[in-house]
């Protein structure tokens, strides 16, 4: 996933940072007497990133969403480690994206997708942390008239090494606050890392396990009504009337409101007053013209997109018309993908509460500044009138980032009882039918062999949505969406893992009127079928086993074979397996990092999959805490294979067919294969954790059921092949 | 009205008696722990005990539930000390993002009291809950801990 909230020059940042976050702006210009940022406790800040109690509690900010993935502790990990204070000692808050606003940005980047939250965080967050250790020193130091060389910091304690003498952070903090921040830093060499690295327990599990964390759903605030809403099932379509009075005497209910020009909203009470006179509601839709459209006339849009001659390309070595056209052997198939939503257990959701010159929303996202500019546009209101407080995630996966369209309505709801809080919950059918999916694509391969089996030729022709065209139109290049091309690209944090003599992936642009999204994984998913299942054929039209097939086309690519070696070897590729059980491979780079799955599966009945096993390998260049990356890893095989085996959202009459987990299925712990998570970090980059692994789920399974049953699956999801997961 | 007892307290709630327990305990009796992820008792997040037994909430009318025994996840722990699915958790890290981990524990803590030792058939049996992040492999090993603790 990657969100909307354009890139910061990090370079600017840093120095932005340092002066603007550490609170001395002003002590710059002053230099005695300078004021202090304090946190709402008084407690000053030393940066922007670290708040430092008298009692040496450090308080690390996190502008990242954790949303159940680990980066709240993994980020606080990385600030803790050039801050050398007390592990034990440390808390975090999220800063609020208006306090970000009137800070000039002092936290970065707020968006939380695309596996970014540390691969994209972890220099200016090391600095924050660098830097409030050099002043706390500072501060030690001058205060005892020595200097600060000769003096040292570890676990919140500074050390006077000539005389013995200490103290702690608490101690200092208050003069660390009024000093100038140092204009560099220098960060540890990564050898020396005592904290990153290591499997820290994560931060924010208690309460998870009391019922005490409160989600974005649970939220409470004085007199807070609750809100039930419906928007018009077609997308595009619009509300034509509702009858109000049929259900304004119904209990709790306060009001039924017209949102925007789609939706309706019935304020009550309690949310399930809403709900219950939501449901009795007469409401008569204009479904406008998308209401004929279905799953088969898509279908058919994309399948005339695999042929045409306009298409974007994106990598192209060689001529593989001309290699096509000489092959010894032609290989060819058509692969294909469907809508999926994203179902995170907490249905959308948010609370808001306007008034003429204040507009306060709190809501569970992913991009606390992205949500900031929904309130901003729905209310109408400047940014100094505006706040956003970010809420624990029941989960996201793509769905609470670039899109805050429950915010929106929010929003639009609250101006209309202005000064009472008004809290938004959609149903689960709310959440199914107005979802931004996973975009459908279809895709047509031909492989081209000469007289020795060798492969000379490939192409990849992708036919369907565009996110961007949908979601950031003026991220596309000359029209060509480049994240369509996720883990096939000649190279960067998406390339391909393969040289082939002559290769072309070109992409046919075909999208619809139902909203696409950014997904956990999003393209990389689809294409990693699409490349691994072919992958998988062509070894065996050459007669090859499919690992050595690979290898001999990986050998310009170390990264990406080392994974694919190391789940080869753990998994015993090329020894016997257990009776019955077949192995799959599939290899993949995905959001900076090389990842690699083996599955074992059996087939019973011809129908029923086993999954008994999964090694997965995963180089992140380097790995902050090793076991949370692993249950990243084993969690990326519950979400890609209920993908490729439950899920898809099927359109008829303009609308989403599918309502609740009944017709949209998901993993069940019987169905849980054991993973078996390699974290082979090689150093000298920072990939992603959260979504990469995802994208070799499904190939590596495909693989291992065409290895016990000798048949290929290529269209998603399998239940419409018959086939269960057990 | 109806009167329920929710972890030790009894309480008059001011509802239909159509309205699902889910409802009552959040909206009513203001405990939130207990959560909604679909409403049609697909996915146990909002499972329960009632008299012991794990039920999921969201389709139980308060009616049917009156003068039985109920508690939430927020009344599972004895005081301070925690149940031992809860510590077993703790140790086992499970929770990702956690919404659906109130429902997880209730589910497997009604098992653990009828199978004290359960086999990996009978936690695929009993164990229905969704969860989305994918937390299984460790639902699993947790179960299995907090069966030796």
């Amino acid at each position: 996933m990657i969100l909307k909230t354009p890139k910061i020059n990090r370079r600017s940042f840093v120095v932005g940072s340092a002066a603007v976050g550490a609170g001395l702006a002003l002590g710059l210009k002053i230099p005695f007497g300078a004021s202090v940022v304090r946190a709402q406790d008084g407690s000053p800040e030393i940066t922007a990133w670290v708040v430092i109690r008298p009692d040496d509690t450090v308080v690390i900010r996190i502008a990242r969403s954790e949303m159940g993935q680990g980066t709240l502790t993994g980020l606080a990990q990385m600030v803790a480690e050039e801050l050398e204070c007390d592990w034990s000692k440390v808390k975090t808050e999220y800063p609020t994206p208006g306090q970000s606003v009137k800070r000039k940005r002092a936290w970065g980047d707020f968006s939380t997708g695309g596996s970014r939250g540390i691969r994209d965080s972890h220099q200016y967050v090391r600095e924050g942390g660098a830097t409030a250790r050099t002043m706390l020193v500072q501060a030690a130091a001058d205060a005892w008239k020595v200097s600060a060389s000769e003096c040292s910091a570890a676990n919140s304690v500074i050390t006077h090494s000539p005389s013995g003498r200490t103290t702690t952070y608490g101690k200092v903090a208050e003069a660390a606050a009024k000093l100038t921040p140092p204009a560099k830093v220098a960060l540890k060499d990564p050898k020396d890392w005592k904290l990153i690295g290591k499997s820290v327990k994560r931060l924010d599990t208690m309460d998870k396990l009391t019922g005490a964390q409160v989600y974005g759903f649970d939220l409470k605030l004085p007199g807070m009504l609750n809100a039930a809403i419906k928007d018009c099932p077609v997308f595009g379509g619009k509300v034509k009337s509702f009858e109000a009075a049929k259900v304004k005497g119904m209990p709790g209910v306060r009001q039924v409101l017209p949102v925007g020009d789609s939706a309706v909203a019935v304020v009550a009470d309690t949310w399930w007053e809403a709900k219950t006179a939501l449901d009795a509601l007469p409401i008569v839709w204009d479904e406008g013209p998308n209401a004929k459209v279905s799953s088969a006339t898509i279908a058919e849009m994309l399948k005339a997109g695999l042929d045409v001659d306009q298409a974007f390309v994106a990598n192209q070595n060689g001529d593989v018309k001309a290699a096509i056209a000489g092959a010894a052997k032609k290989v060819e198939a058509v692969y294909a993908y469907p809508f999926q939503n994203h179902a995170p257990m907490e249905p959308m959701n948010a609370t808001a509460r306007y008034t003429a010159d204040r507009c306060e929303v709190w809501v569970p996202t992913q991009n606390g500044e992205a949500a900031f500019a929904a309130t901003l546009a729905a209310s109408g209101l400047p940014a100094d009138k505006c706040e956003v407080y970010k809420i624990n995630l029941g989960g996201g996966f793509g769905r609470r980032g670039a899109f805050h369209d429950y915010v929106t309505q929010a929003v639009l709801i609250a101006k209309q009882v202005p000064g009472t809080p008004v809290k938004l919950l959609w149903t689960r059918e709310e959440d199914m039918g107005h979802g931004r999916y996973h975009p459908v694509m279809q895709c047509k391969l031909v492989g081209a062999f000469d007289a020795g089996n060798n492969l000379t030729g490939l192409h990849m022709r992708l036919s369907g949505q565009s996110i961007l065209s949908d979601v950031r139109p003026e991220a596309l290049q000359a029209g060509k969406d480049p994240l369509v091309f996720q883990g096939l690209n000649p190279g960067g944090d998406f390339g391909i893992g393969y040289s082939v003599p002559s290769l072309l992936i070109d992409h046919a642009m075909r999208n619809t009127h139902v909203p696409p999204g950014f997904w956990r994984g999003v393209n990389i998913n689809q294409n990693a079928i699409f490349l691994e299942c072919f992958m998988d054929e062509l070894a065996h039209a050459a007669g090859q086993d499919p690992l050595e097939f690979r290898r001999k086309l990986m050998s310009k690519h170390p990264k990406h074979l080392a994974v694919l070696n190391a789940v080869a070897d753990r998994a015993g590729w090329g020894k016997p397996a257990p009776q019955g059980v077949h192995r799959g491979l599939a290899q993949m780079m995905s959001f900076g990092s090389y990842v690699a799955a083996c599955a074992e599966v059996s087939v019973s009945g011809g129908n029923k999959v086993k999954v008994h096993r999964i090694v997965a390998a995963t180089d992140c260049g380097y790995a902050v805490n090793p076991a949370q990356i692993e249950r990243q890893i084993a969690g990326s095989f519950v979400y890609g294979l209920s993908g490729l085996f439950m899920q898809e959202c099927t359109v008829k009459d303009g609308h989403i067919e599918q309502t609740n987990f009944h017709d949209y299925d998901s993993m069940r712990i019987a169905q849980m294969p054991k993973v078996e998570a390699i974290v082979m970090p090689s150093g000298g980059f920072w990939g992603g954790v959260g979504e990469p692994t995802i994208c070799v789920a499904a190939p590596a399974v495909l693989n291992a059921f065409f290895a016990a049953t000798g048949k290929r699956l290529r269209t998603v999801p399998l239940k419409h092949h018959g086939i269960q997961l057990v | 009205m109806a009167r329920l007892t929710i972890n030790g307290r009894s309480l008059e709630v001011n509802v239909n008696p159509n309205t699902p327990l889910l409802w009552a305990i959040r909206e009513q009796v203001g405990l939130t722990g207990t959560k909604y992820g679909c409403g049609v008792a697909q996915c146990g997040a909002c499972t329960v005990h009632v008299d012991g037994v794990a039920v999921r909430s969201c389709v139980m009318p308060v009616a049917a539930v009156a003068g039985k025994k109920i508690t939430t996840i927020e009344g599972l722990a004895t005081g301070s000390v925690l149940h031992k699915v809860q510590k077993a958790w703790l140790d086992h890290e499970v929770p990702q993002c956690g919404y659906c981990q109130a429902g997880m524990i209730m589910a497997v803590a009604a098992l653990l009291k009828d199978k004290p030792k359960p086999t990996d058939a009978d936690i695929d049996a009993r164990i229905t809950n969704i969860c989305r992040c994918g937390t299984f492999q460790q639902v699993r090993e947790a179960i299995h801990a907090a069966a030796r603790a």
